[in-house]
């Protein structure tokens, strides 16, 4: 008998505990997107709900098709859309880079200090995320317009002499992602460069190798699960951001996220929403399926 | 070589502007918090008022006693289905579906919170059409949509510190014929009580946190602090809304440094 099997040798404690858990998720989770693919092929009508059916039971196991592929037909020509999903990952993939940019040294500097120092600069990290999102991006209207601090600043330091226009501009959404996502980029990485070997570096520097070389060669490779983490972390759910481009962005920024989101609560149309919903999706998991076979990999490597 | 390992020149200036970015917003929200003048960004000497206005406000402090009754009832249950899902994942070796349930416990981390909250509703709707329940959306409907991303939160912490204690106490509990509920209770519990307490206060601040699933899955009669946040900051800055800041950050401080100090405690 294995050490992981002996815990539980009553049938019925072991099946309550994976089935709690399992119920809730595929309740609350995965049915969720079913019904989301379902209300997709439906039609928007006024009434409760506000939605066609889908299926016609006819009794027994006879029903009628009744959903059609309209709603996708519509976003696949109307711009809009198309230029929205494309935009999404357009700002999500450099707001990813930009935060592996100012987080790779982050955590790497944290990973050089000892003692008490690292858990204090790593608990620096770690409290922006536990304050609310909404008011860090907030944060920004203030400092970004027109008015605000930084024109004050590069006005009253003669760099410019007119304000410029840094609110509702894509400038301020990447500023906005990079700036609150952050914190999700930079744990994964220090935890993958915490655990290396420090030996491996000074085996490298011993032997000759100057510190870029050190850094390219041996830092950067071992690194390299923390930096799928921590980019999976940022891209993903930055793709759908509604907040910032909401906030920050104004007009002049289209993201899926704000189409979704005004579909649904301004349109009020919800099968349209609901495709909207499906392609993001699709879009997504695409990255996610192979980060999920990336990490059994790895795991299976060990 | 001790010397080689030091952080170098560049990376110490790249950890002093990364610093200033991630505190440099939320140290002006806090000065302007104490600004006399209601805009925001001129300085009208030092003042309260903006405080005292929050505390009268009547519509904000319902709303924020409403998040925080969805987020203590979400965190609680969050932290009881999370920690049976750890356990299942981290003592019980293979079983079928594990696998897909590891998926769909990390899935929620990165899902976009629209996607979350659209599919949410829609389940809410349809299950209010097939068995009637629930009626109306409201901090319940809010509650069951947090636990179910909160979960998620829940295991990353309390999984780790599961693979992380030391089995060995379990395993002598177990050679002496303790049942294994009797063995969790009383050694694993004790031993994870930290982690949990960690998650717990994870998913009560993202609970707390959380502006799009809620407005998603509320219904008329329920609006939670960060809608009311929302709606007051989609029209500007708001003196208000930094005071409100002010004092959300203060306990997310005084919540930090009570945790770590339970933690040490309870490592010595």
């Amino acid at each position: 008998m294995n050490r992981n099997a002996r815990f539980t040798r009553n049938g019925a404690g072991r099946r309550l505990v994976v089935g709690v858990p399992y119920l809730w998720m595929v309740v609350f989770f995965l049915l969720p997107f079913l019904i989301l693919l379902r209300i997709s092929f439906s039609e928007s009508r006024i009434g409760l709900p506000p939605y066609t059916e889908v299926f016609e039971w006819l009794g027994g196991l006879s029903f009628r098709v009744l959903g059609s592929f309209s709603n996708y037909q519509f976003l696949f020509t109307d711009d809009l859309y198309l230029s929205a999903y494309a935009n999404s990952v357009k700002i999500a993939a450099i707001s990813t880079a930009l935060c592996l940019l100012i987080g790779y040294p982050m955590a790497l500097g944290i990973s050089r200090v000892r003692g008490q120092a690292r858990t204090l600069l790593l608990m620096l990290v770690i409290l922006p995320f536990w304050t609310s999102f909404l008011i860090r991006v907030y944060a920004w209207i203030g400092l970004l317009k027109s008015e605000g601090l930084i024109n004050g600043l590069l006005l009253w330091a003669g760099i410019i002499d007119s304000p410029l226009a840094l609110l509702y501009s894509p400038f301020a959404v990447y500023l906005g992602i990079t700036y609150s996502y952050l914190p999700f980029m930079i744990l994964p990485l220090y935890a993958s460069l915490e655990r290396m070997d420090g030996s491996l570096l000074e085996a490298a520097a011993d032997l000759g190798a100057r510190p870029m070389a050190v850094f390219l060669n041996v830092t950067l490779p071992l690194s390299w699960p923390g930096v799928i983490a921590g980019s999976m972390l940022v891209f993903i759910p930055a793709i759908g951001e509604f907040v910032v481009p909401e906030l920050l962005g104004g007009t002049s920024t289209l993201m899926i996220g704000k189409v979704l989101w005004s579909e649904f609560f301004l349109n009020r149309d919800w099968p349209l929403a609901s495709a909207v919903a499906i392609i993001m999706l699709i879009i997504l998991v695409l990255p996610l399926v192979w980060w999920q076979r990336h990490q059994q990999q790895s795991e299976g490597d060990k | 070589m001790k010397t080689r390992l030091r952080p170098p020149g560049f990376v110490t200036s790249a950890m002093i502007f990364a610093y200033a970015f991630l505190y440099g917003p939320i140290i002006s929200l806090v000065f302007y918090s104490f600004n006399e003048s209601k805009l925001v960004t001129v300085w009208g000497g030092f003042s309260v008022k903006w405080y005292s206005e929050l505390f009268k406000n009547e519509g904000l402090l319902n709303a924020a006693l409403q998040s925080l009754k969805i987020a203590g009832l979400s965190a609680t249950l969050a932290v009881i289905v999370g920690t049976l899902a750890s356990v299942a994942l981290t003592r019980f070796g293979a079983f079928s579906g594990r696998n897909l349930m590891q998926g769909i416990l990390t899935a929620p981390l990165v899902m976009p919170e629209v996607l979350l909250g659209l599919s949410m509703l829609l389940l809410f709707v349809s299950m209010e059409q097939v068995i009637n329940w629930p009626q109306t959306r409201g901090w319940l409907t809010i509650s069951i949509a947090h636990v179910t991303f909160s979960i998620a939160y829940v295991v990353v912490v309390v999984q780790s510190r599961l693979k992380s204690v030391d089995r060995s106490l379990e395993e002598a509990a177990l050679d002496l014929g303790a049942r294994p509920w009797k063995v969790f209770f009383v050694i694993t519990l004790p031993l994870i009580a930290p982690a949990l307490l960690a998650g717990w206060l994870l998913a009560f601040t993202l609970s707390l946190d959380d502006l799009v699933i809620a407005s998603f899955t509320s219904g008329p009669g329920a609006t939670t602090l960060p809608m009311l946040v929302f709606s007051s900051v989609r029209l500007g800055v708001n003196p208000q809304i930094n005071a409100l800041a002010t004092i959300l950050i203060l306990l997310v401080f005084a919540g930090i440094v009570v945790a770590g100090r339970v933690i040490r405690a309870n490592k010595d």
